[in-house]
């Protein structure tokens, strides 16, 4: 392994499973070689991917077993079609099978809009599969620090997993920026402002308000050592871990529903500089991290 | 979508034990190579899909290129194409047959 610093956001799908498990141990599930290509782009006169968009298989992080995926953000923008969904489906009900926890590297922009029915379904039954899986125990790991962030349908998985771990570059959410501004105006939300962008679903804010849980520099050994970490945490989900989720966004939205800005919840959270937090490297972001951030239950 | 073939001589036979090499993606000016092994040692077959249609002439270059300065014998090459340039193709290809060449990872 080299020691030279690799990029999680500039790196492809298969490179980051190359990066995350350890050497020779990964085995891919419906390879390329099996052309399980989507059966609905070509209607569309749209060009196939061998893998859909995702790699799914099997391998080991520092000795631990684990079903590993990865999404492939240039393709479609990472987007769920049918295939792709069935993959990681599958994928997350093996581990239940298995027992073996899961880590998903998320890059993506939601469903895809030529196989949007059978897409929204696909996100519906890996929300299922994955809730599922970790009401056996599994842990589900997700990882976000690509090109296309987590929109979207794969915003919702997310949402289902055990532990997030995030970077600067990941962004998490339902509704993307273009969208919102789409629908409620450029008052509302300037999605070519940058900087409003990440303030607002950016790796940094999402973990100070508790909607992930690890935060670290876009570097592919960081990510590594991160998953490592989270698949050492307790596996726990039952009603008691919902019901104290349910009650701290109840308090989330009495405390922070009227801010107008990500940078008013910083200061109401304690943080004496919030416009610091922007440029503040991993290790400066984790000493606020470890003093302000907003605590969840393993649910989000 | 247009769906070219391509059937070869190719004299200088691939090297390597690898089973198959994927390389690229495809996104707009951008493709993948899957990159296998094929029945006739001394024979390229080369399967092109591409929404770009009407440059069969142009791919048919490109791929003659590719057989006359690489060791293509044997294998078995498939394109998805998402409207790449004729350099990144040739490109592709080079790390495709590379990548095949190589020990296991």
């Amino acid at each position: 392994m080299s020691n030279i610093r690799q990029s999680w956001y500039e790196a492809g799908a298969r490179e980051r499973i190359a990066a995350l498990v350890d050497p020779r141990s990964f085995a891919e599930f419906v390879g390329p070689e099996c052309r399980e290509t989507s059966p609905h782009l070509g209607i569309f006169d749209l060009p196939a991917q061998f893998d859909d968009g995702i790699v799914v298989g099997s391998g080991s992080i520092v000795g631990t077993p684990v079903l590993v995926a990865a999404q492939e953000g240039r393709f479609m923008g990472g987007a769920f079609g049918e295939v792709h969904g069935a993959k990681l489906t599958g994928l997350l009900r093996a581990a239940k099978a298995l027992a073996r926890d899961v880590v998903i590297a998320f890059d993506t922009g939601g469903v895809r809009l030529q196989e949007a029915n059978a897409g929204e379904i696909a996100i519906a039954e890996i929300m299922r599969a994955a809730t599922e899986a970790r009401i056996a125990g599994v842990r589900v790991v997700g990882l976000i620090g690509g090109r296309a962030g987590c929109y979207g349908g794969g915003g919702l998985i997310a949402g289902c997993c055990s532990t997030l771990i995030v970077s600067e570059q990941g962004r998490i959410s339902v509704t993307g920026p273009e969208v919102i501004e789409t629908n409620k105006g450029v008052e509302e939300f300037d999605s070519r402002d940058r900087a409003l962008v990440w303030r607002t679903m950016g790796g940094k804010h999402r973990t100070l308000i508790g909607g992930a849980d690890m935060f670290v520099d876009d570097d592919a050994m960081a990510f590594r050592e991160a998953a490592r970490a989270a698949l050492a945490r307790p596996a726990r989900l039952d009603i008691d871990t919902l019901v104290a989720e349910q009650a701290r966004l109840e308090r989330r939205i009495a405390q922070f529903g009227e801010m107008p800005d990500a940078s008013d919840i910083w200061r109401s959270l304690g943080i004496d500089d919030p416009q610091a937090i922007p440029d503040m490297p991993a290790t400066g972001f984790a000493t606020i991290v470890a003093q302000y951030r907003e605590s969840a239950d393993d649910a989000r | 979508m247009e769906i070219l073939h391509f059937d070869i001589a190719a004299p200088v036979p691939a090297g390597g034990t690898r089973a198959m090499a994927l390389v690229g993606v495809v996104a707009s000016g951008n493709l993948e190579v899957l990159v296998e092994r094929g029945d006739a040692p001394d024979r390229c077959a080369i399967e092109i899909s591409t929404a770009a249609h009407g440059f069969r002439d142009l791919w048919d270059a490109v791929v003659a290129d590719f057989v006359g300065r690489r060791a293509a014998g044997g294998l078995r090459i498939a394109i998805n194409d998402g409207g790449a340039r004729p350099d990144t193709v040739s490109l592709r290809l080079a790390q495709g047959v590379r990548m095949i060449e190589e020990p296991e990872a």
